[in-house]
């Protein structure tokens, strides 16, 4: 892992004693961990272990019951939420009404645009073509999917929160979300992928940080 | 890099929003369509008296477009949830007080604008006194923003639970009756020839306050129907 000590730069994101109860009852935690740009963490656990929970407590959709999220060395909260990350979770957050192409448009007043790239550039790099006009409805589970891959592609968050990435995907589509998260990580972003275990990150070795042994300290 | 402005952010959510409901043209007729069958109910079931159907003219109009609002209420947020956009809205660095107000306006515009639009024709069908039309139109347009505004509150409340859509009703029909009783208030006034002015003002400055709060409390209550 090529990061840098922790006293040159603040990581893209620290978590820090994270824990989460619901009903008093502990979801995850406590969890302490850093992701410097350029890292791809995937995070493993078996179904109900917290992941979904963990990305959202990460995002700021949630309140963690102790603990802080750093984002640039900076505390995360639901009054300053950050440009910086983009959640990807079960729920792409894409209209079935609107085409993929009045999808991302949305998407991208809300959350900016990346330089150097288009929607229709962003939709030919998912595979796409020929599907702008399309209502989303029509499409398949995976094509949704892209779609909402394609949205990662536009906004310019150094943080990808990805739930799941590579559920409902062909083959083409888990080499494709592995293809962007390499491309994300050289730009100098951050990802951190859930997944039950059935696929895994090819390009290079991820770092992965386990559920199931939370209370050990995984300093990166 | 570009991170676009709240403003942009409001644009495309009204864009977003407009072409939803264009998408569904069919279903945002229904609330009208509720409410003229109503009002056309009405005579039926009381007779044909002019006197009669003109003495409860414009407080029947006034309930029947108050019940078609509460029927496209529940819906104000539920597709939202459902597909996530909801979760992308509230992690979005603009405002969320802000996006929600420009949800409510497009809910307003698309649901009780044609309601109101129709509500002269509806009078005309229960012989609404002509003078009393005025009057009439005034307090729809201040109490139909004011119920969408109310109702959206409740309905950021409830929209996180299952078959929210009696636990809503029985949340928002207490805060629609004060709208209703000084809507009402002011058409009687017109009938009987009484000045008019008070429960309007009423109505306006109930208006003036939900428009900077309701925004506000519904952004509160739609992070914890999230959580």
């Amino acid at each position: 892992m090529n990061s840098p000590t922790p006293d040159e730069a603040p990581p893209l994101l620290q978590a820090r004693g994270l824990t989460y109860l619901r009903n008093d009852e502990p979801i995850f935690g406590p969890l302490s961990f850093r992701l410097y740009a350029g890292d791809v963490v995937l995070m493993e656990g078996d179904n109900g272990s917290g992941k979904t929970t963990l990305l959202k407590v990460l995002s700021g959709l949630l309140e963690p019951s102790a603990g802080t999220v750093l984002l640039n060395g900076e505390p995360l909260t639901l009054a300053r939420l950050s440009h910086q990350v983009s959640l990807l979770g079960h729920l792409l957050g894409i209209k079935g009404d609107l085409s993929p192409l009045q999808n991302l448009r949305f998407a991208i007043g809300l959350g900016g645009l990346r330089p150097g790239i288009t929607p229709h550039q962003a939709l030919k790099s998912v595979g796409l073509e020929g599907y702008e006009d399309v209502p989303v409805r029509q499409l398949s589970a995976g094509q949704k999917k892209r779609v909402a891959l394609a949205r990662l592609l536009l906004v310019p968050a150094a943080l990808w929160l990805l739930d799941e990435p590579y559920a409902n995907l062909d083959r083409d589509g888990i080499a494709l979300v592995n293809r962007l998260l390499e491309l994300h990580a050289l730009r100098g972003g951050a990802a951190l992928i859930t997944s039950h275990g059935a696929y895994a990150y090819t390009s290079g070795t991820p770092r992965r940080i386990d559920l199931r042994d939370t209370a050990v300290e995984q300093a990166a | 890099m570009s991170y676009g402005s709240s403003a942009s952010a409001c644009r495309a959510l009204l864009v977003r929003d407009f072409s939803l409901v264009w998408r569904r043209r069919g279903d945002a007729l229904n609330p009208v369509l509720f409410a003229v069958m109503v009002v056309m109910l009405f005579p039926f079931a009381l007779g044909p008296e002019a006197a009669v159907l003109a003495r409860i003219s414009a407080g029947t109009v006034l309930v029947a477009l108050l019940l078609a609002g509460l029927l496209s209420l529940d819906a104000l947020f539920r597709s939202d949830l459902e597909d996530g956009s909801l979760e992308q809205l509230v992690l979005s660095p603009h405002p969320l007080p802000l996006l929600l107000a420009c949800k409510i306006l497009v809910h307003w515009l698309t649901t009780a604008l044609p309601l109101i639009v129709a509500a002269p024709v509806l009078g005309e069908l229960l012989y609404l006194p002509r003078d009393v039309l005025p009057v009439m139109m005034a307090a729809l347009a201040l109490s139909t923003p004011l119920l969408s505004l109310i109702g959206a509150v409740c309905v950021a409340l409830t929209v996180g639970m299952r078959r929210s859509g009696m636990l809503l009703a029985l949340l928002v029909l207490p805060l629609y009756v004060p709208v209703l009783i000084f809507a009402a208030g002011a058409c009687n006034a017109a009938q009987q020839g009484l000045p008019v002015l008070a429960p309007l003002l009423w109505l306006g400055a109930a208006l003036a306050l939900a428009l900077v709060l309701a925004p506000l409390a519904c952004a509160a209550a739609l992070r914890i129907s999230l959580s």
